[in-house]
């Protein structure tokens, strides 16, 4: 099995095979997770770099306990520890890497194409995990496979993406890989927080969560971030909740069979009530376990020898 | 080697796993992806229908333990490891289709101890066919064939083939491909 890809960019353009690749792998690593000793020799000699210069715990966390439980070595850069904040450019920093003698970088960062720039300049394997409001493809990898793991398929199903689509990468990773599986994607949420380049991604743009939340079997909710009520782009929380927050009534109006996700951290009650989170509908728990093995696969497939 | 060859070789490594370890009592099959899956399988059905007794078969692929990953080109794809039961305590015989290097059994003992700790494992080929790069043996042999490295010993099942044949042939991989019957 070998990946189209050789760099973990993003999904735009990537195959449905070599997305199938890496969720029938996950699925094999998943296994690992479940056995007494959760440890492989997979990746034992290689050198893999976490490059984070923007805040984050679970995907940082997840992506360290993938790494480690493959046994590769692991260093970790995170913002404020390094020289980032000395001021090094980016550029230097590649060149530092490279001289390193790293295999594979995991960069999280505020810039859309930090991971490009990476691999134009270094020899190294890149995976992203989060530029900007660009991609976040393992996040959505990890949602597909939760999703292809509860309904045992994705396409023809229906989901709905409901909250801050402008500022969010994972709508935009979540959009091009599900499509590309077959499954419709749909987004719901205010017009402020509506990308103004909408029209290129060929999904139904909806203002009215009451309306339509019967027609979905996958209800995405994703995080609003409190920071940017003060930008002026929404009104109030308390308003975005009354229009757009999953409540337990909005909940009992879902298909029977429909579930509930979300890619965390959870604001409990402002776009997920208490009672939903915890609710069985809710595959939330389930997501971030997947997550885990989604990167191992991710780090297996992408860390053979390249075809120079 | 034909498909009454395969059954009757099958029934005798059934007839020595038994012998061996005094009978089915903590005995388990581990199959290695993918035709020793099958061989583990159908040594077991032999064992259960002997002595009547059920016989737990597990599934172990060793692609995440192996030493020749990062040296391909390719990706090996990743298959399915079950091994549902307590391994603790018991008589693990690992089941292959051909023993060659022996770096997939290495593999194999490895990936074994992280269930658990049998109290003893043993293995068990269809074919031996030499050339080992590492100090293993096969408690049970199905066939010893001497082979040259430029060789192939192809196995084909019956639970894999469309056509439904049980075959082993020799193959040299020359110019003009080669094929003897074994």
């Amino acid at each position: 099995m070998e990946l189209g890809i050789k760099h973990l960019f993003g999904l735009k353009g990537v195959t449905d095979t070599d997305i199938t690749s890496i969720l029938d792998t996950a699925v094999s690593f998943r296994e690992v997770l479940e056995r007494p000793i959760r440890i492989v020799p997979t990746l034992k000699g290689v050198a893999v770099l976490n490059l984070f210069y923007e805040d984050s715990t679970r995907t940082r966390i997840s992506f360290e306990l993938a790494e480690r439980r493959l046994n590769a070595e692991v260093i970790t850069f995170a913002k404020g520890s390094s020289s980032v904040s000395k001021g090094e450019s980016l550029r230097d920093t590649a060149r530092n890497i490279e001289a390193m003698k790293i295999d594979l970088i995991v960069v999280r960062h505020s810039s859309p194409g930090t991971p490009q720039f990476l691999a134009d300049h270094t020899a190294c394997k890149i995976i992203n995990a989060g530029d900007g409001a660009h991609e976040h493809p393992t996040q959505a990898l990890l949602d597909m496979m939760t999703i292809r793991q509860h309904f045992g398929k994705l396409s023809g199903l229906k989901v709905l993406i409901v909250g801050d689509i402008l500022h969010s990468r994972v709508a935009r990773s979540e959009i091009w890989g599900l499509k590309t599986m077959g499954a419709q994607v749909d987004v719901c949420g205010p017009s402020s927080l509506m990308p103004i380049e909408m029209g290129c991604f060929d999904v139904n743009v909806h203002h009215n969560f009451d309306e339509i939340i019967a027609d979905y079997d996958v209800v995405y909710m994703l995080r609003i971030q409190k920071e940017r009520q003060a930008s002026g782009i929404m009104s109030s929380t308390r308003e975005y909740t009354s229009m757009f927050g999953l409540t337990k009534e909005r909940m009992d109006r879902m298909k029977d069979s429909a579930v509930i996700m979300h890619p965390g951290p959870i604001n409990r009650g402002i776009e997920l009530d208490y009672e939903v989170a915890d609710s069985d509908r809710s595959l939330i728990l389930e997501q971030v376990t997947n997550g885990e093995a989604v990167r191992m696969a991710a780090l297996f497939l992408l860390s053979g020898r390249s075809e120079e | 080697m034909d498909k009454a060859a395969i059954k009757r070789v099958l029934l005798k490594i059934s007839h020595e796993i038994l012998a061996r370890n005094k009978g089915p009592k903590k005995l388990v099959l581990v199959g290695l992806q993918t035709r020793g899956v099958f061989i583990a399988r159908r040594i077991a059905a032999m064992i259960e229908s002997i002595e009547k007794t059920a016989i737990n078969v597990g599934i172990l692929d060793v692609t995440m333990y192996r030493d020749d990953f990062r040296a391909k080109m390719k990706q090996p794809s990743v298959q399915v490891t079950s091994i549902p039961f307590d391994v603790d305590g018991t008589s693990i015989v690992l089941v292959d289709d051909v023993l060659f290097t022996g770096r997939t059994i290495r593999a194999a003992l490895d990936a074994i101890m992280d269930f658990g700790r049998p109290k003893k494992i043993q293995l068990a080929v269809l074919i031996d066919r030499g050339l080992r790069e590492l100090p293993l043996a096969a408690d049970y042999i199905g066939d010893t064939v001497k082979t040259q490295p430029n060789q192939e010993i192809r196995v084909r099942m019956t639970e894999l083939e469309e056509d439904g044949t049980d075959e082993v042939t020799l193959v040299t991989l020359a110019d003009d491909d080669e094929k003897g019957d074994l």
